[in-house]
């Protein structure tokens, strides 16, 4: 299954075998400024920049296409949308019913346009080439968060193959049931509470297995995967607070900075 | 060949004194007044009818019962004079479902999570890792995904997981009932290989007696109250092979009863194959060039190894998935009426011409009762109340099922499970009936009943396609059988 990447160790590029954790920050250090302010200089900047950073990301083209394609069609018709109900300032262009496309609407879709682009691209690049198990120890580790709560959630997620195995099987049943003719919202819900059903007895049982391998017994837990954070680590951190100072910095520049928390 | 695992690990006295466990669910007792001394290297098999507690009892003696409020226990259950829940990591557990004991994405991990939980340093993590792995004999790299390994191998994953955190108690609960007989002969090897390798003590819950007979040295029987039996094997399935037969225990020796051959030749064709490629997701076949017939008052057994196709094949045949490409057509007997191809058919049409019993029973399950499951069937035919109500009834009876009609179906043993899905199929009483697995981990009473009740439907004029492992079922229907080979798939 897709969502388990599990040939990250193999995957060309430097990014790729870096920390989840530090990408994870980075990824938070590129967002934060494009999301408290409203301009096009500094989400065209910052895209601008991370393109460079997609190069050494791990992706073949294709798999980038592949990848990213959602993003490339919510970008537009975000901007689509806010060109057409946007606030309106400035000069009006068109006008008709409840739609107004104006000098400040178009501004403002210009933006959206960037910024879902620049937000998006990075989280959606770094995280292809996240294995969840690092992810995992990286958590645990590095972040120190509770080795409960994140090894549960980490075997939680294997069994989203076996869920969708299940479903498959339980539409398969009943059609051989008598029951798939007609109805097709009352069997959606009955199928989905039989998953439910059926994922909560997985849940148990794994609960099981994981406490008979002394899942939560007293005393220290040790890791067999060391988590680094070294240099590289802090490199991309690094790279992603360069990222964020200069497309602030140009949009400041520029005289577009538009902090979306300030007074207007 | 003894494997070295670190050499021998102390092994454990088990001592259960007056225990008993009562779910907080339940109103009954689960294990109730035991009373055992297990020496240290012992290997015991632990046997009973279904329901007798063997399972629970492993469990607490796993130390993973939980606490109070998981449910109330009386007496003692100590591992080396210690209370087993208190003893963690003494004991290492391997459970009956395959994907139910995987816990991490890749198998070095997997076997490594025993180790972290209990605070082995790092660097002795990997050997450890590497030799059980070795002790069972999973020879695939470390970072292959465990979703990628067949049951046997996840179960001998399992077992390296345990081993890992070299247990001086090996518990195993049914290991090898959802395996094929290759699964099972490594599993049980494995075990034997580890036990030599470090004269650990063994609990071992199985119905296929004969499976472990070689490795074990005592039998402990569990009944409703306390033990039935203890002792040295011979002894104990000696003395007591009436009951335990009785209690749906295969003892060696004991044969289940095997139903009278075909009263008659088969009939006509009612499915016909032709070229047939088959695929669960589209464009991925795993069986091509399938040509075969399923007649009328005819068993057919389709068999072969783990990922041949054989489900895929099946839930073809049943009309459930789309042929990949070929041909596979109705007779104009069996269609009565409908289009030729079978994935053309409604739904309802479906029932009265070919039922499908699911390899797990869950997946089909539709009501909250017994009764109402087996109703959902003539209801969606529009069969009258009265009709309807006499053939529920008919097949309660027949199936052994009139007590529970009121029980929620998710509250009934295995075999019971399988033979409601088995009832709820024959309510509408379908021309062919296709059956994926269907003595998959059932005890000798329930594996006898279904044989002949299947028996008993072929000379009575329907097609049974049986997808099994079980080579005594194939025997016993005597079946024709259809191979399929794990290199089929172009």
């Amino acid at each position: 299954m897709s969502m388990l990447a599990a040939d990250t160790r193999t995957r060309p590029g430097v990014i790729a075998r870096v920390n989840p954790v530090a990408k994870l920050a980075a990824s938070a250090v590129i967002a934060l400024p494009l999301i408290v302010t409203l301009d096009w200089v500094s989400a065209a900047v910052a895209l601008a920049l991370e393109s460079v950073l997609f190069v050494f990301a791990g992706l073949r083209w294709r798999e980038f296409r592949m990848r990213t394609w959602p993003v490339w069609v919510a970008a537009p018709l975000t901007a689509l949308t806010i060109a057409l109900y946007g606030a309106a300032s400035g000069q009006v262009y068109v006008e008709w019913f409840v739609l107004r496309i104006s000098e400040g609407s178009l501004a403002l879709a210009v933006a959206t346009f960037f910024r879902v682009l620049a937000v998006a691209l990075p989280s959606v690049v770094l995280f292809v080439t996240v294995d969840p198990t690092d992810l995992a120890d990286g958590l645990a580790q590095v972040w120190r968060l509770p080795a409960r709560f994140v090894l549960g959630a980490l075997a939680g997620l294997r069994m989203v193959g076996l869920f969708l195995e299940d479903w498959r099987a339980l539409e398969l049943a009943r059609r051989a049931r008598g029951i798939a003719d007609q109805g097709r919202v009352r069997r959606f819900a009955g199928m989905a509470f039989a998953l439910l059903v059926l994922s909560i007895r997985r849940g148990s049982k794994l609960a099981t297995a994981m406490e008979a391998r002394g899942f939560g017994a007293p005393g220290r837990r040790t890791w067999a995967r060391a988590s680094r954070f070294g240099r590289r680590e802090w490199m991309l951190v690094a790279v992603g607070v360069a990222i964020s100072a200069v497309s602030v910095s140009a949009a400041v520049a520029a005289g577009t900075w538009n902090f979306i928390l300030g007074p207007r | 060949m003894a494997v070295d695992l670190g050499g021998p690990v102390a092994p454990v006295t088990v001592s259960a004194q007056g225990w008993g466990w009562r779910h907080a669910s339940r109103r009954a007792w689960a294990v109730r007044d035991v009373s055992f001394r297990i020496e240290p290297g012992e290997r015991v098999l632990l046997l009973g009818a279904s329901g007798a507690g063997k399972s629970t009892l492993l469990q607490g003696l796993a130390g993973v019962l939980g606490g109070d409020e998981e449910g109330e226990s009386a007496g003692a259950l100590l591992i080396d004079g210690v209370p087993a829940a208190q003893n963690r990591g003494r004991a290492g557990l391997v459970l009956q479902d395959p994907d139910a004991q995987v816990i991490l994405a890749r198998v070095g991990d997997d076997v490594a999570f025993g180790c972290e939980n209990l605070g082995v340093p790092r660097e002795e993590i990997w050997p450890r890792v590497h030799a059980a792995l070795d002790a069972v004999r999973l020879d695939v790299e470390i970072d292959r995904p465990t979703q990628a390994l067949s049951g046997g191998q996840k179960q001998r994953l399992a077992l390296a997981g345990a081993l890992a955190m070299r247990p001086g108690l090996l518990l195993l609960d049914e290991p090898t009932a959802n395996l094929d007989p290759a699964g099972v002969a490594d599993v049980r090897d494995a075990v034997g290989r580890v036990l030599d390798g470090t004269g650990a003590t063994l609990v071992v819950v199985e119905h296929r007696v004969d499976v472990w007979l070689p490795l074990v040295d005592r039998v402990i029987v569990l009944g409703a109250d306390g033990l039935l039996a203890d002792g040295p094997p011979q002894d104990v399935l000696g003395a007591r092979a009436a009951e335990l037969a009785d209690a749906g225990v295969w003892v060696p020796g004991i044969p289940a009863a095997v139903p009278p051959p075909p009263a008659a030749a088969a009939g006509d064709d009612l499915l016909r194959a032709g070229g047939l490629a088959v695929a669960r997701v589209r464009g991925v076949p795993v069986a091509t060039g399938i040509d075969l017939e399923v007649r009328a008052g005819e068993a057919l057994a389709i068999t072969g190894p783990n990922g041949a196709g054989k489900s895929t094949l099946g839930l073809t045949l049943a009309g459930l998935l789309r042929p990949a490409s070929g041909d596979l057509s109705a007779s104009a007997t069996l269609a009565a009426g409908a289009a030729p191809t079978p994935i053309a058919w409604r739904s309802r049409e479906l029932l009265t011409r070919i039922g499908t019993v699911f390899q797990d029973p869950e997946h089909q399950l539709l009501a909250r009762s017994v009764r109402g499951e087996l109703e959902v069937g003539p209801r969606a035919l529009g069969m009258d109340e009265v009709a309807s109500a006499a053939r529920v009834d008919e097949l309660l009876e027949r199936l052994r099922l009139t007590a529970l009609a009121a029980a929620n179906p998710y509250t009934l043993s295995g075999g019971e499970k399988r033979r409601l899905t088995v009832a709820a199929v024959l309510a509408t009483a379908p021309r062919v009936l296709v059956l994926d697995e269907p003595t998959f981990g059932q005890d000798a009473r329930t594996w006898a009943e279904l044989v002949a009740l299947l028996a008993r439907l072929r000379d009575e004029g329907s097609a049974i396609v049986a997808i099994t492992h079980d080579e005594a079922v194939v025997d016993a229907l005597h079946a024709r059988r259809f191979a399929l080979t794990a290199d089929a798939a172009a």
